[in-house]
């Protein structure tokens, strides 16, 4: 359990997986474009905890949501870089890149 | 943590603690916490120069996760634990951040005299109208009529304003703002350290999971949104109809003045005394 908790805290596992509260949830597909460099907003999912503060308030629709409720940059070509989305969330698992 | 980006907030969190934090999906403690932590950031203040304290309650676990001087108290007894520490080291900024609960029921007395004394704190109130942590029962601020498990039928007794008697006890800087607005909440809190006195700011925050739940207020963003449609700057105030203000919550700087600190006080006391015993 110690070696777990030790990996979850580099972010390589998520420890609720292991959960029975977890398992009996039907998993839905998570879309991600996989390329985090490309994307205006990164979002780090071991943190993110799922309340939708994130997608509700950003104010041109960039963010979308999984039907599991986590967040996904849905249309990267429309961030405008206001760092709401970065503020907003109380999980500090959303880091937003600054304009350039 | 290894393949994240590093924000501002990132670099000064403890990363030896458990993450996620313990707060509930929603809570407004973290982006209090975040427009905390970028205030300290943009005032250029070093780590050591930082001493934060607490009580109990959920927003009171803030100092667990950051990397300043922390101190995390018993239940009430942040202000007293903290007047210790600024009469001790005059020049650290000793942030207080405690709840509604913690500050104005348990901890009231302490609160409204360390007010009276302009003592140069910076107290941060979270005030999430409920006491979270211990399961929901209504705290000072939880408003007339709404439900808490230990007022089922509707709470009868009516609300303390934090501000309006932070304002009467004699605190020097006195603001308000929300969650949603942290831009705001961030510019009152670098305000409050940069002021020599009893800075007061209160943050309105949203407990989703207790408060939200028991009084059908919806989920977290719906709290929020809450706030941004019922809340008015104060500066608004005067230039709107009384009809479109009215039960609306009143957001901004609501008192600054500048009167004299009590370590100040304290240290002239000192020596003028040294001075009378080497006479």
């Amino acid at each position: 359990m110690a070696e777990k908790i030790e990996k979850h805290r580099e972010g390589s596992i998520i420890l609720q997986e292991d959960s029975p509260e977890k398992m009996e949830v039907e998993v839905t597909e998570v879309k991600t474009s996989g390329d985090y460099n490309k994307e205006p907003v990164f979002i780090y999912h071991q943190w993110c905890k799922r309340c939708g503060i994130c997608s509700t308030f950003c104010p041109t629709g960039t963010l979308g949501r999984n039907p599991d409720g986590s967040p996904f940059v849905e249309h990267p070509e429309k961030c405008i870089h206001c760092m709401t989305c970065d503020r907003l969330c109380p999980d500090f698992a959303i880091t937003g890149a600054k304009r350039k | 943590m290894k393949n994240q980006p590093q924000k501002t907030v990132h670099s000064y969190l403890r990363h030896n603690k458990k993450f996620p934090h313990v707060w509930c999906a929603g809570c407004s403690n973290g982006i209090v916490l975040g427009a905390l932590i970028r205030a300290v950031d943009e005032l250029g203040l070093g780590r050591d120069d930082v001493a934060m304290v607490s009580g109990i309650g959920c927003s009171s676990r803030m100092p667990v996760y950051v990397d300043f001087n922390t101190l995390h108290t018993i239940h009430g007894r942040a202000i007293p634990f903290a007047t210790g520490v600024k009469l001790h080291k005059p020049h650290l900024n000793v942030i207080v951040v405690t709840g509604d609960g913690d500050c104005t029921a348990i901890g009231g007395n302490h609160f409204i005299h360390a007010c009276r004394r302009n003592l140069d704190l910076t107290i941060v109130v979270v005030n999430n109208n409920i006491y979270g942590m211990t399961g929901g029962q209504f705290s000072p601020t939880t408003p007339t009529g709404d439900i808490a498990t230990t007022s089922p039928h509707g709470n009868i007794d009516p609300v303390f304003d934090i501000c309006d008697l932070a304002i009467g006890a004699g605190a020097t800087f006195v603001a308000r703002s929300t969650a949603f607005h942290s831009l705001e909440s961030e510019e009152f809190i670098k305000r409050g350290l940069e002021h020599k006195g009893m800075s007061v700011i209160e943050i309105v925050s949203a407990c989703p999971v207790i408060y939200g739940r028991l009084n059908k207020k919806g989920g977290a963003p719906e709290m929020m949104k809450q706030m941004r449609d019922n809340s008015i700057p104060v500066k608004a105030l005067d230039k709107l109809p009384p009809e479109k203000t009215k039960g609306k919550l009143v957001r901004g700087i609501l008192k600054h003045v500048e009167k004299d600190e009590y370590t100040l006080r304290y240290q002239r006391l000192v020596d003028s005394l040294k001075q009378e015993e080497s006479k």
